[in-house]
Parts: C-alpha cells; sequence; structure tokens
C-alpha cells in the first residue's frame, strides 16, 4: 500500500493548488472532502480563466461575422474542437461535434443514425450496467421504430458476459451495440477494442459511452475502432453544457442531419434545404461557444499532466480506498476488485444504515459523496439494492481524503449504535 | 446534523411500527421517490363506521422516511379516514421533531404523500377545487 501521496505520479499538492473550489471548509472547521467525481468534477482556474478572458475580450457569434471578433471567437471555437481531437485521436476535425453532453450525443446517434437504420426485425444490444442515458433513448425509438432491445447481462463480479455477447451477436440480427466504456457504478472498465471487433465481425456498428472514461484514462477512438463515442466535458474538469459526440466521418457522412436550423445547412430556398459539411451538419444554432473554449482548457490541463499518469494516479486511489473500505464492518463494495480493470468510483452499502443516510452522516463530515440509484435502475435492480453510496475520485484526490472517508464511515455506525 | 438521527427516529427506523402488509386491505397504495429510489405500501382496515382499525406498510428507504411512516401508522390508527385528512406536512415535521434540510424533507414526506395520492386516487376523498394546487 502507498504510504504518503509520493507513490502518485505528479505533484498532487501542485494540482490541488489550481482549484480553489477545493480550499473551502464545508462547515466550520470542516474541511471539504469531494468524492462525487463520477457526478460532476471541479474546475481549474486554467478553465475558469479560459472562459472568464473569452467573455471578457473575444465574444461574438461565430462562423458568421467577417469582424475582428467574430473571427477570434471562431478561432477560440475551432481550436477546441483541434484540441479535443487530438485528445481522442478522431482521424479528423470533422468527426468531433459538439453537443450539450454525453445524454445529448447518444440521443443524436437515436434520432439520426437510429431513426434511419433500426426498424421492425432489428435488434439493439445494450448491457445491464448502463446509465439511463444509453437506455431510455433507445426505448423511445424502439417504441416508435418497432425494433428490439437485448441487453448483455452482468455477473456477479461485475463484468460483462461475454459468452453472452457473442452469442447474442452470433444469433440475433443486430444492428448496433450500445455500451458504456467505465461503469458509472461498478467501476467495471469494458473492453472496448473486443467488443468493437466482434460487433464489426457481424456488421454491427458500435456506440460508446464515455461519459466516465475520458476523464479518467487514455482514450483512442482509432485505436478502438469505435464508430460512435460520447462522453461530457462538466466530468472532466471542464464547464457543463458542453460535451462531445465523436464518429467515424463515412457514418456521419451517410447520416441525416437532427437539429434544423442556422449554421447547418449549406442552401435554403423555400422548396427545401441542403446540409453543411461535417460537423455543422450537427450544429443547428449558435453553439455553447464558452464551454466549447472551456473543454479546450480542459483537455490542455489534463495533457499537461498526462492521461497515463492521471490513470495511474487513480489505480493507486481507488486501490487504497477498496482496500481500506474493506475493513469496515458490514460494507459492501460493488464491482470488480481488480484495480487494472476498474476506475475510480466505489459503491457500496452499509448494513444496517441506508445509502442516503451514509451520505447524509459523511457530509457532516465534510465528505461529499452520492447515494441512490447513479441514474442505473436497472443494475441496482440486478444487484437487489434499491440504492448504493458512492465514492469517486478524481486527479486531486489524495490518501488523506480517502481516510476521512473510512473515518466518516466509523462515525456513521456510531450514530446508528452499530 | 446528528440531531437528525436523535434516538427516537433510530428507533422507529430500526423497529418499524406496524411493520408487513394486511391481507385483504381496504385501502391499498403505493408511491416512490423517483429521485432516490425510496418506496412504501401502505395498507389500512377501515370498518364501518370509517374508523381505521389497522395499519400495514412495507417500504425501503432511509432512516427518515421509515420513521416518518412509521410515526404516521401509529397516528392513524383510532382516526377515521376523514380525520386522518386533516395531517398536514407540518404535522409530519413536528411528529420527527428533527431539523430537516431541504434535500430530505421529500424523505419525510413519502409516507404523507402515499396517504394522501391514495385516498384521492381511490375517491375515499373528494377532490374539491380549492384543493388542486396542494
Ligand atoms: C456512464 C454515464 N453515462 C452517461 C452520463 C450522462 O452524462 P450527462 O448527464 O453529462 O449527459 C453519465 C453521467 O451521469 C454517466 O456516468
Amino acid at each position: 500500500m502507498p504510504e504518503s501521496n509520493h507513490a502518485f505520479p505528479y505533484d498532487i499538492e501542485a494540482v490541488r493548488a489550481d482549484f480553489p473550489v477545493l480550499h473551502q471548509e464545508h462547515h466550520d472547521g470542516v474541511p471539504l472532502v469531494f468524492l462525487d467525481n463520477a457526478a460532476s468534477s471541479q474546475r481549474p482556474n486554467q478553465v475558469i480563466d479560459a472562459i472568464a478572458d473569452y467573455y471578457r475580450y473575444h465574444h461574438a457569434n461565430v462562423h458568421r461575422g467577417i469582424h475582428k471578433l467574430s473571427e477570434e471567437a471562431t478561432a477560440a471555437y475551432e481550436g477546441a474542437r483541434k484540441k479535443i481531437r487530438r485528445f481522442i485521436n478522431a482521424a479528423s476535425k470533422r468527426e468531433v461535434i459538439f453537443t450539450r453532453g454525453t445524454t445529448e450525443s447518444i440521443n443524436l446517434v437515436a434520432y439520426t443514425w437510429g431513426r434511419a437504420n433500426l426498424g421492425v426485425g432489428d435488434v439493439l444490444l445494450t448491457t445491464e450496467m448502463e446509465h439511463h442515458s444509453n437506455i431510455v433513448p433507445w426505448q423511445i425509438l424502439a417504441q416508435e421504430k418497432g425494433f428490439t432491445i437485448r441487453y448483455v447481462p452482468v455477473l456477479p463480479d461485475g463484468t460483462l458476459d461475454f459468452e453472452a455477447y457473442a452469442r447474442l451477436l452470433r444469433d440475433e440480427p443486430v444492428k448496433l451495440v450500445a455500451v458504456v466504456h467505465a461503469s458509472n457504478v461498478l467501476g467495471t472498465i469494458n473492453p472496448i477494442a473486443d467488443m468493437a471487433r466482434m460487433a464489426h465481425e457481424v456488421g454491427a456498428l458500435i456506440l460508446v459511452d464515455g461519459a466516465q472514461s475520458t476523464p479518467h484514462m487514455p482514450v483512442d477512438v482509432q485505436a478502438l475502432d469505435v464508430d460512435f463515442y460520447a462522453f461530457s466535458g462538466h466530468k472532466m474538469i471542464g464547464p457543463t453544457g458542453i460535451g462531445i459526440l465523436y464518429g467515424k466521418r463515412d457514418i456521419l457522412e451517410a447520416m441525416p442531419p437532427w437539429l434544423g436550423g442556422g449554421d447547418m445547412i449549406a442552401r435554403v430556398t423555400l422548396e427545401g434545404s441542403t446540409w453543411n459539411d461535417l460537423p455543422y451538419k450537427f450544429e443547428a444554432g449558435t453553439p455553447s461557444i464558452a464551454p466549447a473554449i472551456g473543454l479546450g482548457a480542459a483537455v490542455d490541463y489534463l495533457s499537461s499532466i498526462g492521461m497515463e499518469k492521471v490513470h495511474e494516479h487513480e489505480r493507486i486511489i481507488t486501490a487504497y480506498a477498496l482496500d481500506r473500505l474493506s475493513e469496515v464492518p458490514g460494507i459492501t463494495v460493488y464491482g470488480p476488485q481488480d484495480v487494472a480493470n476498474r476506475g475510480a468510483v466505489a459503491s457500496f452499502t452499509m448494513e444496517g444504515i441506508h445509502a442516503h443516510d451514509i451520505a447524509q452522516i459523511l457530509d457532516a463530515e465534510g465528505v461529499a459523496v452520492r447515494a441512490g440509484h447513479h441514474c442505473a435502475m436497472p443494475l441496482h435492480d440486478k444487484l437487489c439494492v434499491a440504492a448504493t453510496a458512492r465514492a469517486s475520485f478524481y486527479l486531486y484526490n489524495t490518501l488523506q481524503e480517502v481516510d476521512a472517508l473510512i473515518e466518516a464511515l466509523y462515525k456513521a455506525k456510531k450514530a446508528f449504535a452499530l | 446534523m446528528y440531531d437528525m438521527y436523535r434516538e427516537i427516529i433510530l428507533d422507529h427506523a430500526k423497529n418499524r411500527r406496524n411493520w408487513g402488509l394486511l391481507p385483504n386491505p381496504d385501502f391499498d397504495h403505493q408511491e416512490h421517490n423517483p429521485l432516490c429510489g425510496d418506496q412504501l405500501r401502505l395498507t389500512l382496515h377501515i370498518d364501518e363506521n370509517g374508523v381505521i382499525q389497522e395499519v400495514g406498510w412495507e417500504g425501503d428507504g432511509c432512516a427518515i422516511s421509515q420513521a416518518s411512516a412509521s410515526m404516521l401508522g401509529e397516528e392513524l390508527i383510532g382516526k377515521t379516514l376523514e380525520e386522518a385528512k386533516s395531517i398536514t406536512k407540518q404535522d409530519i415535521f413536528d411528529m420527527l421533531g428533527i431539523p430537516l434540510s431541504a434535500n430530505r424533507v421529500k424523505c419525510a414526506l413519502l409516507s404523507l404523500k402515499v396517504l394522501n395520492v391514495g385516498a384521492y386516487g381511490q375517491g375515499f376523498w373528494e377532490i374539491r377545487e380549492d384543493e388542486e394546487d396542494e
């Protein structure tokens, strides 16, 4: 076990210094221990400043004016797109579409590719460990189009049942696999490259929910060979209201547009319209310019540390957290025990105390965690628990903060006379 | 904050009074809190004079929601359903007697929601125009 934060691959105090929100008292005299990063992370000064600087000195609408400010805004907005292209190693910036977040990215695929390609007799294959955002859009569309949704089961160890995956691909007319890269509840990191290869072998496409992977580990969409990849800015030290849909160019080219309006058209006549080139075909209306620029700054920040190192830090802190949680009597932690294939989340229940009560008492001790079903009700049904408490870590969390979590859990037991 | 987990709350949460659903209930309704997944089902035996003779409930949720259901159940026995109509949110807060943060108010009121939605929905109580906003 690591003895101290020196085990981390970068200077964690220097990183913490960049995040003003971490340096406040949660209550009088109680420091904040922020362990709710899977829901949304915090932002460093570099991101906050990039947004403020843009609004102070460079704002105008993009892609329209020929005046200086509009050119500056356009350059900054498109510059952010280039940074994100590099961050996920997309082949072209045309494959990087700005959306409002993971949820909107998945809905975009459902309402364009899905509506055009899924129908009666087709199967959409997803899994039991999905966030609602990768279930509900497909359920809505299935009602309209009459295709069938099948779910790959989750095994007791928190991994996907690959035999079932292979069998379903072989036996069912699967057209799209929609799967999460890293589970926001179990932490499971799914072997996406293998899953993509298997999907392609039967002629299916694969859409990956990267909301919990992109913030925490290197992602190379070409190496993974995925067709669509979705993620959110706010979980990766960027702003809310901005996210990405990556799609392979030829697939995006063939897809009909979704929202209609300004920016997404080539030519409009009263008889009809033609569509703009990628990525603008899917970016109708004035986009979220400042959040996009903020996400560019977030990607710069993460890249300056290096995603390998971010991932290494999380393996260390997650291993430490799993180890310490296992010491606490009455606690059950869900998901894989091997941190090599596990993201930085620890969802748990405690005998005799409901998850909400745990979260409430932890809050009094300054420790912010989430309690509930984490937008994954089918998975909680499978685990046979109504709610779990979840501690989730990010690049600024320390081993001492894990210790604070454990101490607070003992206080919860005491308060409940357990 | 620890006031929230006063002994009386923990006592009710751990030893839930009137736990278990009644057979052939005269009133049977279930509600859940979509935000956190807490759920509660309440069954009642009501005699010919409209008096609640027996209460039985089951549910899953935090200490606050469980204590609230346990306390409300005790409160209901011996009252008519019509009398129960006058139980307000504030009565529930007073019963619990603890400070509740905004995010826990819904937990505390799940029990009253089951009673109200069930009683109106199943026609025990008549909806009057002026009450619709409540
Ligand atoms: C795995 C996963 N998918 C999708 C989402 C949805 O992301 P957003 O709310 O940013 O659209 C989340 C975030 O809660 C998530 O954890």
